[in-house]
């Protein structure tokens, strides 16, 4: 079965949906209608850009210019990463730590999924390589952020108790350590329950795609199920890199709690 | 005899420099209004700020010690106590009930304060409890930041009484208090804080 491709026709038919909102908002004065116009135009523009942009990368099918979009894809992620909490590191360093643990939790499940399971000739072609990315980023940059929400929140909150430890002889490990186990379970129930609804509250999404691809929905459901894997492998790993990541930078060489690293 | 304590220009952005010598159960008394850097003090000798400054204790140089090991030998505590467990009890390492419970009945608190949960502790229970957890660790220097504040007058002489006893065996206290009679009652060296700077009254 071949999938039925759209024609402009078709999506046209379906933006009107846009227009019974915005009417909707004039109605009810929602005074939504402005935001609706603008955001529907954002997401065609960008869509449409992106588009170009993967029928370029694929074309040229290099490996360090699929690298190239990856890596802006994973900067983009470690800035929403880093602009979420609301308590921040001082400079670079809430960047730098979203960087790290989101880049090297994607880079390793991907390609991880790559070399084994998936297995395109050659395993960094950009059809799967970049997609997959993409789908493991997303999620990954969830669990990373709510983890570095959670481990900065606590910290201030706990201040008194953690410094109360140190005073004791507490190793600054000991003390930070309820927090950090706080902060990765945080990361990680979003994917716990996206696993437990998947198939019965949700049809995941890649799932959905390729069914309406025309792709036998068993095949379909192979390929949820190793993404789903693949997610949760780069949920904790992302929740784990994150958090410690930024214990460590809370804390310096004489093991004090050095909260006025944050802003 | 050799002094138990010897701070050095010990001094951070907001307070310094320090100058100190505390002998062996001596205790130094340090008053002054709130906002001066009593606190800061306290928590530069326990290297709880970064800061700059070296500090001795029976001639073996802090630098050299790993931070927590400092720690257990010149404990802060401080005016408002930390918890981080639910129970009193698991806030004392395993083993020493019997000890903490006497201190506990010496320090006037109730018969059961040791399995009461911490959130229904009051102030004042709460302030008595964090000292005497460091008193269990039985430091050569306790560094107390207001440890009666919050205390009535009974109370206070019962702690008073502890760390005399403490300072009789050979613990060097400093004590931050705003009760002037307090710091008469048990300072050998008395002290004014004045915008971050010590000074004798």
């Amino acid at each position: 079965m071949t999938p039925i491709l759209l024609t402009p026709l078709d999506i046209a038919v379906a933006a009107s949906l846009i227009i019974l909102d915005a009417g909707l908002s004039i109605w009810l004065k929602l005074r939504l209608h402005r935001q609706i116009a603008v955001a529907a135009a954002r997401m065609v523009v960008q869509l449409v850009a992106i588009g170009y942009v993967l029928r370029f990368i694929f074309s040229l099918n290099h490996p360090a210019v699929t690298l190239l979009l990856v890596l802006v894809m994973v900067l983009v992620a470690a800035r929403e990463v880093a602009a979420r909490p609301e308590r921040r590191f001082r400079g670079h360093a809430n960047l730098a730590i979203g960087f790290v643990s989101v880049g090297f939790a994607t880079f390793v499940t991907a390609v991880l999924a790559l070399t084994t399971a998936i297995r395109p000739q050659p395993w960094f072609d950009p059809h799967f390589a970049v997609p997959l990315a993409g789908i493991i980023l997303g999620n990954v940059l969830n669990s990373a952020s709510l983890s570095l929400d959670s481990l900065l929140g606590s910290v201030r909150r706990e201040r008194l108790a953690i410094e109360a430890r140190l005073s004791l002889g507490h190793t600054y490990r000991e003390a930070i350590a309820p927090l950090v186990r706080e902060a990765i379970r945080r990361g990680l129930l979003p994917i716990i329950n996206q696993m437990s609804a998947a198939g019965i509250v949700t049809l995941p999404g890649i799932m959905t795609g390729q069914i309406l691809a025309g792709l036998d929905p068993l095949e379909a459901v192979k390929y949820q199920i190793l993404l789903m894997f693949l997610l949760s492998g780069g949920s904790g790993l992302s929740a784990l890199a994150v958090s410690y990541l930024a214990a460590w930078r809370l804390t310096d060489e004489r093991e004090r709690l050095r909260l006025d690293r944050l802003s | 005899m050799q002094p138990a304590l010897i701070v050095k220009e010990l001094r951070s952005k907001l307070a310094g420099p320090f100058q100190l010598t505390l002998g062996v159960g001596d205790c130094a008394a340090i008053t002054g209004s709130s906002g001066s850097g009593k606190s800061l003090f306290l928590r530069m000798i326990a290297d709880l700020d970064p800061h700059d400054g070296r500090v001795w204790l029976h001639g073996k140089e802090r630098a050299a010690m790993p931070a927590p090991e400092w720690r257990k030998q010149a404990t802060y505590v401080s005016a408002e106590s930390g918890w981080w467990a639910d129970i009193v009890i698991d806030h004392f390492a395993a083993g020493r009930r019997n000890e903490a419970a006497a201190l506990a009945a010496r320090l006037g608190l109730r018969a059961d304060v040791l399995d009461a949960p911490v959130a229904q502790l009051s102030t004042g229970e709460k302030q008595r409890l964090s000292l005497l957890r460091a008193l269990l660790l039985s430091p050569p220097v306790l560094l107390l930041d207001e440890p009666t504040g919050p205390l009535d007058e009974e109370s206070v002489a019962r702690v008073e009484a502890l760390l005399r006893e403490r300072m009789a065996t050979g613990t060097s206290i400093i004590l931050v208090t705003h009760d002037p009679s307090q710091a008469e009652r048990l300072g050998h060296q008395r002290y004014r804080m004045l915008a971050g700077c010590l000074e004798t009254p």
